[in-house]
């Protein structure tokens, strides 16, 4: 008889046996006074929002959503997804304005491209972010992430015929983030890979992987999102593709959220998306490659493991690439989270609770006094560069400068 | 991903294992899903026995400051203990008298610490007790909830306000020579324990609370970052999910969340904790060790497993991994080659030689690591 099959519950909450683990990790808990905890907020508040949904409390919101009350978890609850999705199924209040500002990534970006030196020259003014804080309530502490005036999928679009060139092929879902703000890691990616011996391929038109959709109030554009990309990571698989990519947070997001969170099945693609790293890690390891680095490399790097990535459990990864890399002297950081969360520190409301979370890490930053930062997640480098001064690199940018090519 | 030892299982077993074998440079990777029953800790080494040096050198080497004073510990409701091996944030009595007058100090509205019982428990033993509360403007978010008016919150709330505390208890306090607190300070830092000791005006004693536990918390994140700092790889959050076995020797393990990448060693360390940890599984027909399927000894019947008396002491405790005298894992009758069992997955199977709980984690974890490092396998 297996019981067991018979009394599975929702992200398993009626394995909750209260021991409040979960709470002692939160990094919400300590810094907001008006949210529950995770406990509370997930399997408790399960119980009850079952009896009935008059029980749902607003106070969710300041979730985060980092996940770290799941990799603490003894009892193997998803109490993050069970937060989530209560958001999703009770949460009333229609998303603002900001929020679908903030939400609306690929959107923002396509917009602001074409003016971005203008866009650029302004978000950084005082008096724009005066006008941001109190017409939108986004945090003037904040400055907006610079756009680019020309997006990666152009640039690589320009150089299909030359990535074509390499017997061996990848597929890049490189994101919101490298497509209108950062192309400069997305180009990183592509030499480190061509030093490999593989050529890069765009998707056929992904679309936001939608993490800022769910945050914001916005599950069905989010589900839309994920069908959309699902049929296109589909796609590369039946092309005998990996899909590799840079964002710790997209990959979780694809690879965990889009089942859990918005009932979107991946199951065919799910092992297909990788992060960058894993699979560099993986070529080096086998042997099936090499990379030849520079004689004289010296940095002394920290490293910040981001929530996203410790719930992917593939920091490791990135730990051992970088330590492969000769004259680099590694410091791991504790594991603690920044603060950032995505959109969320970028709320006036936010602001004070999302600095504070982050205390330690900027604390134990200036102490270690690294040459620089490295880290996976582009949300995290904004927060940790605004919060420490410390310049903050992708481990796959670091990769890019050390090799001798 | 190739190491020497990989270790299933981040609780006191595992750590004490990995942190011995990583001192020796050997390169160790610990598996642990979720957190473990250091959280649970009451911060006494029952059964170290003749650990009790090596444990206390190990934990001193992590930052965990110890005792190993002869005497009797008071426990969260009321009864006492023989101490064996203690964090700092024990006291340890000479005997049950622990005092003439004592001043027991709880937070208002928390829950997890039970006075009342001290109280009673101490009047009997000849020791005059007084109850009084304390509350801070700056823990009254907590009570927002009262679910989270929990011991490792009020700990957060401590780490910052604890001299406030203090000077309310100065108030407080008239004559006695003993003031009791719960185990709520310190989590980050365990000097406070002593700067609250010099600070109040008689002897202060921190008594255990319900879980989480403050010293078990501090303790076990102590330890993972020693290991960390020998170079260990701790993978938090992830769990086993299969083992490549043949002719008795276990080449690689699978996790869930590296699944393809698996982990290669020479040696394995099963360290995946009792019934609570999942280490050992029960079901209405069986009992079994869910990864490797080894040995497991256990009435047929199933009424055997336990007794009606709740508080005493249930056959099912014993249950546990058989292993050879090396305590190498036995499955089907035959031990594994390079599979060792260390801590609670035992349960009460090697108590004569390793003794139960705290102690047979810790000197099973050792045993092992010195055949490891011996390299007589």
């Amino acid at each position: 008889m297996k019981l067991q099959e018979f009394t599975a519950s929702a992200h398993n909450f009626e394995e909750c046996m209260k021991c409040t683990i979960c709470t002692a990790y939160c990094p919400v808990v300590p810094v907001n006074p008006r949210y529950p905890g995770p406990k509370q907020a997930g399997p408790d508040g399960e119980r009850l929002r079952l009896k009935d949904p008059y029980f749902f409390n607003q106070a969710l919101k300041y979730c985060l959503n980092c996940k770290r009350c799941e990799v603490v978890c003894p009892s193997g609850v998803k109490v993050a997804d069970i937060i989530q999705s209560a958001r999703i199924k009770y949460g009333q209040e229609p998303p603002k304005l900001r929020d679908r500002m903030l939400a609306n990534t690929d959107f923002m970006g396509r917009l602001a491209r074409p003016f971005a030196p203008i866009v650029n020259g302004t978000t950084g003014l005082g008096v724009t972010k005066a006008l941001l804080d109190m017409s939108f309530a986004i945090d003037k502490h904040r400055t907006f992430p610079k756009y680019s005036a020309r997006s990666f999928e152009g640039w690589l679009g320009r150089r299909e015929k030359e990535q074509a060139k390499y017997d061996k092929q990848v597929a890049y879902f490189h994101g919101c983030y490298v497509n209108y703000n950062y192309p400069q890691l997305g180009k990183d990616f592509v030499k480190v890979m061509n030093a490999l011996g593989i050529g890069v391929q765009l998707l056929d038109k992904e679309k936001c992987c939608g993490v800022a959709l769910i945050a914001n109030g916005m599950p069905q554009k989010a589900a839309k999102n994920a069908a959309h990309n699902v049929q296109v990571l589909q796609k590369a698989v039946d092309a005998g593709l990996k899909i590799l990519t840079t964002s710790s947070t997209c990959t979780m997001t694809i690879r965990e959220e889009y089942p859990e969170l918005l009932k979107v099945d991946n199951a065919a693609v799910k092992d297909s998306v990788l992060l960058a790293t894993r699979y560099i890690w993986q070529l080096l390891e086998s042997g099936a490659a090499r990379l030849k680095f520079k004689e004289n490399y010296r940095a002394r790097i920290a490293y910040h493991t981001p929530c996203h990535l410790e719930r992917l459990g593939w920091g490791i990864f990135s730990t051992q690439l970088l330590k492969m890399i000769p004259g680099v002297e590694f410091t791991m950081l504790d594991s603690n989270c920044c603060g950032i969360s995505g959109t969320y520190g970028f709320k006036k409301e936010n602001y004070e609770a999302s600095q504070a979370i982050g205390k330690p890490l900027f604390d134990q930053i200036k102490s270690v006094h690294p040459d620089f930062v490295a880290c996976d997640c582009e949300t995290c480098k904004w927060q940790l560069e605004m919060s420490t001064g410390y310049t903050v690199k992708h481990p796959i940018s670091i990769l890019a400068d050390a090799l001798d090519v | 991903m190739k190491f020497d030892t990989v270790i299933i299982g981040g609780g006191l077993a595992g750590l004490t294992a990995g942190i011995s074998l990583q001192e020796t440079g050997r390169k160790v990777a610990i598996v642990s899903a979720g957190q473990n029953s250091m959280h649970f800790f009451s911060g006494n080494f029952e059964d170290a026995g003749p650990a009790k040096e090596r444990t206390a050198a190990l934990f001193a080497a992590a930052g965990v400051r110890m005792s190993a004073l002869e005497g009797v510990l008071l426990m969260p409701m009321g009864t006492f203990r023989q101490a064996s091996l203690t964090l700092e944030d024990v006291t340890v009595f000479p005997d049950e008298h622990v005092a003439e007058k004592a001043l027991i100090v709880n937070f208002t509205g928390f829950h997890d610490f039970y006075g009342t019982f001290l109280a009673e428990a101490l009047e009997k033993r000849g020791t005059t007790c007084r109850i009084r509360f304390v509350r801070l403007p700056e823990m009254e978010h907590l009570r927002l909830s009262p679910s989270e008016m929990r011991s490792v919150n009020i700990a957060r709330a401590m780490d910052e306000h604890w001299e406030k505390v203090v000077a309310d208890i100065r108030i407080l306090h008239k004559d006695e020579d003993l003031i009791l607190l719960p185990q709520v300070f310190g989590l980050k830092d365990a000097s406070v324990l002593d700067k609250i000791r010099t600070a109040l005006p008689a002897r202060v004693a921190f008594i255990g609370t319900m879980p989480p536990s403050v010293p078990g918390i501090r303790t076990q994140m102590l330890l993972r970052r020693r290991f960390e700092l020998l170079g260990g790889t701790f993978l938090m959050g992830d769990e086993v999910t299969s083992a490549a076995l043949h002719e008795g020797v276990v080449s690689s393990i699978t996790t869930r969340n590296l699944d393809t990448v698996r982990l290669f060693a020479d040696h394995f360390i099963l360290a995946s904790g009792g019934f609570f940890s999942k280490g050992l599984v029960s079901t209405p027909t069986q009992v079994y060790e869910p990864l490797f399927g080894l040995d497991i000894d256990y009435p047929e019947d199933r009424n055997a497993w336990y007794d009606a008396d709740f508080f005493a002491d249930q056959p099912y405790m014993d249950y546990g991994v058989r292993t050879d005298a090396q305590l190498h894992a036995m499955k089907d009758g035959e031990p594994m080659k390079n599979l060792f069992a260390v801590g609670s997955v035992l349960g009460n199977t090697r108590r004569e030689d390793y003794g139960t709980a705290a102690g047979l984690a810790i000197r099973t974890a050792f045993a092992v690591a010195d055949i490891i490092k011996g390299g007589n396998v």
